[in-house]
């Protein structure tokens, strides 16, 4: 008897009122307003897109689509000294190269951390995870660039392709993603049937890493595609990428506000078109990242 | 099942080395895997590492040898021994320029981070539609530094600018937010905040799914409130996310770049009188503007001995919360 009132009591004091989990009005309102900022700019930018350059001055600001988006877009594309189509095709290249070479390398790498054992193992990936806190793009700009001119390789792709493909980041994260997705047990008896190394890395911890290089490949190309600094000094304003030709729109045209915002919304589309198709993924790698960091 | 058909396809399909190893010939086969044991897993790291010492520690090391000289691209370069740091460390535009990156940072960080954290709170709570609402927060982190700075700075115009007009409607005068050093700050950090705080909040709420939920019954069956809660609980669990995003947005305020050039119409000066230009703007105004290369790889090195001075004061700083209470 008395057992049985114990278990009928137990599930009831379970659910303890959790206040701390509980969305008050305030909460409500708070995140609504967060979301608004968050949003706002974006939205704005996007109607002023399709407007004309009158609207884009009255006040209060107009909130709601014009008619002029096709005509503004085509005026970015035919905008002189701007190179906008060069630039996003260029943008497209590298930020598509850097991020299939990022993440084989990652992967190679990270499967060799996580589930071989070789000497100097530790000390290696303990470097790797000291430089991932050096800025190295910045700290090494002025080698960086005496290197391109060395070697004759300013103004093309590569000199911006090659420096952005040490990822220490990448190859952290993949080690850890494979620690967790490849058990030990497996590779030894994929070894034990004969597999030799290589075989085993394609043949059993690629399809298992999988996710994670999915992740890793949106952060690389959103990292990529959003990189200003070292491209607009190795690359001519004539040969830019998107965001240098951002700028030079920005700098020729700098009154004519509808052209401009026509082309950050063109230079955002790539990005919001990963984030609509992929934003489950992203969160869940950021959450995931973050756990184990 | 599937280790069958492999075992199965070796032979045929990877012909050589696969179709000796059967044979007779224990010598080879065994140095074979061997050199597979004992070298693939170097192989593999192999292209990092590369890479690595080509186009991140060289450029790193051949830095602080560039510093040491007056330094031409094509013609001279003349050794000259400290005289690049000792000129620095008297130069007023230098600490201008780190006086301005350190204002924009704390202005910037202090702010974002206590925001993310209430935010990741809020939405850590029971609520519908959380995934729309979680992505609606990350959107910012998506649109590009330039995109951003374009926007806020038409945003921040003097006279047809939101932002203005905004304030307007309580009576203030129209600010020229590029001329004085208080407003172009608030101006860029609020960039910086704008694009990173919805960042920060996804990385807190993925430690504060971890805590254990018994911590919080525990404390609700003794009656603390969740202000208390939040507070005696949630924030010192979540010490070493805070030390982390800490450190990352060291990192990333130090070396602020796109958003101040922008906002300074694409220039690297950062207004008529530096009042917002940040060392990676001096840095690239010395070397790719001036041509003294020496100079600016002497104060890439500063820069990245204070980001270090710096991560370990506020590391040091952040594992002191909670430690009070």
């Amino acid at each position: 008897m008395t057992t049985l009132t114990r278990t009928r009591r137990a599930p009831a004091a379970r659910p303890v009122r959790l206040d701390a989990f509980r969305a008050t009005p305030l909460t409500k309102v708070a995140l609504g307003f967060a979301i608004f900022l968050s949003i706002f700019p974006l939205y704005w930018m996007i109607i002023i897109a399709t407007r004309s350059n009158e609207d884009a001055h009255s006040m209060p600001p107009p909130l709601l689509p014009g008619g002029n988006l096709g005509e503004n877009i085509k005026a970015v594309f035919e905008a002189e000294n701007a190179h906008f189509m060069t630039g996003i095709v260029n943008s497209l290249i590298i930020a598509t190269t850097v991020t299939l070479a990022v993440v084989i390398i990652s992967a190679l790498a990270g499967f060799a951390f996580a589930s071989l054992q070789f000497r100097g193992r530790n000390v290696l990936l303990l470097s790797i995870v000291l430089t991932m806190m050096v800025p190295l793009q910045q700290m090494g700009i002025v080698p960086l660039y005496q290197m391109m001119v060395t070697l004759g390789w300013t103004n093309t792709l590569k000199a911006v392709i090659l420096p952005f493909l040490v990822n220490g980041f990448g190859v952290f994260m993949m080690t850890q993603y494979t620690q967790q997705a490849v058990p030990r047990e497996l590779v030894e008896a994929a070894r034990v049937d004969g597999a030799s190394t290589l075989r085993i890395w394609f043949n059993v911890a690629l399809p298992a890493v999988r996710p994670g290089m999915a992740v890793l490949a949106i952060q690389t190309f959103m990292l990529i595609w959003n990189e200003f600094m070292w491209p607009l000094i190795v690359l001519t304003p004539d040969n830019p990428t998107v965001q240098v030709a951002l700028r030079a729109l920005n700098d020729r045209y700098s009154t004519n506000y509808v052209l401009i915002f026509a082309g950050t919304t063109v230079s955002i589309i790539p990005l919001l078109l990963v984030f609509v198709f992929f934003g489950r993924q992203i969160i869940g790698g950021l959450m995931e990242g973050a756990v184990k960091a | 099942m599937s280790l069958h058909v492999d075992a199965g396809r070796v032979p045929s399909r990877a012909a050589p080395s696969g179709g000796r190893r059967r044979e007779q010939r224990p010598a080879p086969r065994r140095f074979l895997s061997w050199l597979d044991l004992r070298a693939t897993p170097y192989i593999f790291v192999s292209p990092y590492f590369i890479l690595f010492a080509i186009f991140g520690l060289f450029p790193l090391l051949f830095t602080a040898w560039v510093s040491l000289h007056k330094w031409q691209l094509a013609g001279e370069k003349t050794f000259i021994g400290l005289e690049n740091y000792t000129k620095l460390l008297v130069d007023e535009k230098f600490w201008n320029a780190v006086g301005n990156t350190v204002g924009i940072f704390l202005i910037a960080t202090v702010p974002q981070l206590l925001i993310a954290l209430l935010l990741a709170n809020a939405l850590n709570k029971k609520l519908r539609g959380r995934l729309v609402i979680r992505l609606s927060v990350l959107i910012p982190l998506i649109t590009s530094v330039v995109a951003v700075a374009v926007v806020f700075t038409q945003l921040y115009g003097r006279d047809y600018g939101v932002v203005n007009w905004i304030l307007g409607l309580f009576g203030t005068d129209n600010i020229h937010w590029q001329n004085e050093k208080w407003s172009s700050w608030i101006a860029i950090a609020t960039m910086v905040d704008w694009r990173w705080t919805g960042y920060n909040a996804i990385i807190y709420l993925a430690a504060m799914q971890t805590i254990p939920k018994d911590l919080y019954e525990a404390a609700s069956i003794d009656g603390a409130s969740p202000r208390r809660q939040f507070w005696g609980i949630t924030v010192p669990m979540l010490k070493p996310t805070i030390i982390f995003t800490v450190i990352v947005s060291t990192i990333g305020g130090f070396t602020l770049f796109a958003e101040p050039v922008m906002f300074g119409s694409g220039l690297m000066t950062g207004g008529t009188t530096g009042q917002f230009q940040t060392v990676a703007m001096f840095i690239v105004k010395e070397g790719f503007r001036d041509f003294e290369y020496g100079y600016a790889a002497a104060a890439a090195w500063v820069l990245f001995l204070l980001i270090l001075i710096t991560v370990l004061i506020n590391s040091v700083l952040v594992r002191g919360i909670g430690r009070s209470k």
